[in-house]
């Protein structure tokens, strides 16, 4: 088994009297599609902020490549090559394509002492990442709002990508999709998945963790419930476990097994 | 272990499958350069000179002396434009700009009339307390997280209350004159003062292009007898903010502070930094302005740049900005400066009662506003 690239052990997370997270352990592995699973307030969004730096862990321990660290800010863990797409903040749609995708991290041309925004290399390299993830721009200053729901997540994913992320946290990037841009942002995780880097799929969507996922973590009120591998588990036991093991039992017959 | 994976996607195989998507009419050229923050301002422009071509053509309006004569206006709503434009692009407003105008011309004129220093200080010390004043609105919105809108507005009646008081307390009176006297050959005053190319217009006149003084104690003199340094100070400022906001890494940050705050922080950007610093610029705007007013009239007056952050504001609009912010063009607000000083000085050319042109500046801020909001859904593709 190869070392994982990122290993969460124990995190709490205390919010004054409120226990968000009480004791989750989660390992992500190099090229691996690891599904994090969970209701509403299971604790998914506090946990992923928690591991791209926005959050400090309240106790327990993050390990980058088997070194312990404590990321100040979510460019500390940028810089440790962890990148995460949120859901609605991945993009600003008035902005063009190539501005979103090298935001923060502009390249530089100089004419003497005056430093400019190099727009040729910039356009060029995004029209070339863009079309690698299957995406033919019409032209780079084309605005991202022009763009479907899951050809932005897209642009996201290729920008977290080329600029070098070994771990992708995706923060619930199919929600908000229809059917057929929720499968092309499932192929794009395949793809960014066969370069060996390691992606972190939040949702609570059982059909697409299983289109996609090696290995499942259900979160239930702030606990992880087990991590299960690809094969060992059935949709019908994660939803359960997502549930809590209650709710849904009366429901399976009259909605066919999976919500 | 990815057999199961083509099931539930049947559509993205290919590699790529994703592209065309046929719903998605191809965009004409024309439609395309519609998309542009700047078309209503020059649509704008464009009507408002074949206006006041036919109406007032035989004014004197498109002479020499009529051009340098709305040009100058002009030239005065674009300097505060560009300042309220990179900051509007930012996500920000600053209501507080009018008053600082009144506020950096009294320090002036008190500093170097009333007190006595070289005008050069005083022109440095006003610039100084605008920036910092500037970089305290800002760091109160981001600090305090409140609309940019109240923090300045409560600056705009700050200030104004203070210039007054300052220059009451000081002089017992609210005008401060005599600046010119004691500007005279200050090594710092000739940039915000007089006219250039001088030379160019003795030339000009001497082979006849424009026209001399006849009589009076210019007779000999050319019509226009230079280019007034507050267009030099616009064409400069319009040329800057232009290529900081399209050409350099810092204009993308302008554009994403506006545009989204939020994801800009999350990849890195420093949104309150460049916030700040675009409060600040708006500062130095007002100041420049009101260094170039003083020196013009040679004197200040407390209650000067009364309602100069709407105008600019409205210069900001008709060029095509979102109110919204992450969205406008520096060229734009200045052809709206260019709007506002042809309609302001045309009415007067044409012989139109001046008041009208309130109404003017009503109707065409609300025309902008709904041509904006078009332009806006045909880029972001909202219905």
């Amino acid at each position: 088994m190869t070392n994982p690239l990122i290993e969460l052990v124990d995190i709490e997370k205390h919010f004054g009297p409120v226990i968000a997270l009480n004791g989750v352990s989660i390992s992500v592995l190099p090229g691996e599609c690891h599904c994090l699973l969970g209701d509403n307030g299971a604790g998914k969004s506090t946990f992923i902020k928690t591991m791209s730096g926005v959050h400090k862990p309240t106790r327990g321990r993050i390990l980058v490549e088997g070194r312990e660290v404590a990321f100040a800010s979510p460019r500390d863990a940028m810089q440790a090559g962890i990148a995460t797409v949120y859901q609605d903040l991945a993009m600003i749609p008035l902005m063009s394509v190539t501005r979103n995708f090298w935001m923060g991290r502009e390249p530089i041309r100089k004419i003497g002492p005056l430093r400019f925004f190099d727009f040729q290399k910039a356009n060029a390299v995004t029209m070339e990442e863009m079309r690698k993830m299957g995406i033919n721009l019409r032209e780079p200053d084309q605005a991202v709002g022009t763009l479907s729901g899951g050809e932005r997540q897209t642009v996201a994913i290729a920008r977290a990508v080329y600029f070098g992320a070994k771990v992708l946290i995706l923060d619930e990037p199919t929600s908000a999709l229809g059917v057929r841009q929720t499968a092309n942002v499932l192929s794009t995780i395949a793809r960014v998945r066969a370069k060996g880097i390691g992606v972190v799929f939040i949702t609570h969507n059982v059909r697409h963790a299983l289109a996609v996922g090696d290995r499942f973590t259900v979160l239930n009120r702030g606990r992880t419930l087990g991590t299960a591998l690809r094969g060992e588990v059935k949709p019908e036991e994660l939803q359960d476990m997502m549930a809590g093991g209650q709710e849904l039992a009366e429901l399976e017959g009259s909605l066919g097994g999976t919500v | 272990m990815t057999e199961q994976a083509p099931r539930n996607k049947p559509s993205a195989t290919g590699g790529t499958g994703i592209v065309a998507d046929e719903r998605v009419r191809p965009i004409s050229p024309l439609r395309r350069a519609l998309i542009r923050p700047e078309l209503g301002a020059i649509c704008g422009t464009i009507l408002v000179f074949v206006f006041f071509f036919a109406i007032a053509r035989n004014s004197g309006m498109f002479a020499p002396e009529g051009v340098m004569n709305w040009g100058v206006v002009a030239a005065q709503f674009a300097v505060i434009a560009v300042g309220a434009c990179l900051l509007m692009i930012a996500g920000e407003f600053d209501l507080s700009v009018g008053s600082m105008i009144g506020f950096s011309g009294i320090i002036i004129a008190l500093l170097s009339v009333t007190w006595q220093y070289p005008v050069w200080f005083a022109i440095l010390v006003a610039f100084a307390i605008a920036l910092a004043i500037g970089a305290l609105n800002g760091y109160l919105v981001i600090r305090t997280g409140l609309p940019s809108f109240i923090v300045t507005l409560a600056f705009l009646y700050i200030l104004r209350g203070l210039t007054i008081f300052i220059s009451i307390s000081t002089t017992r009176q609210t005008i401060i004159g005599g600046v010119r006297e004691v500007a005279a050959g200050d090594p710092l005053a000739w940039l915000f003062g007089g006219k250039v190319l001088g030379w160019l217009f003795v030339w000009l006149a001497d082979i006849g292009l424009i026209g001399k003084f006849v009589a009076g104690p210019r007779a000999g003199q050319p019509v226009v007898d230079g280019i007034p340094i507050l267009i030099v100070w616009a064409l400069v400022l319009v040329a800057f903010g232009h290529i900081l906001l399209t050409r350099t890494r810092f204009g993308n940050w302008i554009f994403a502070s506006g545009g989204d705050a939020q994801a800009a922080r999350y990849v890195g950007v420093p949104v309150d930094r460049v916030k700040i610093l675009m409060f600040m610029f708006s500062a130095f705007c007002a100041t420049v302005f009101a260094t170039c007013q003083v020196m013009e009239f040679g004197s200040a007056a407390a209650d000067r740049g009364l309602l100069k952050e709407f105008e600019a504001i409205i210069s900001v609009v008709i060029g095509g900005a979102l109110l919204t912010g992450g969205y406008g063009s520096v060229i734009g607000a200045a052809l709206g400066a260019l709007i506002f000083g042809v309609v302001q000085q045309g009415l007067f050319f044409a012989g139109v009662e001046s008041s009208l042109f309130r109404v003017f500046l009503g109707a065409i801020l609300l025309m902008a506003v709904i041509l904006n909001t078009y332009i806006r859904r045909m880029i972001t593709g909202e219905r």
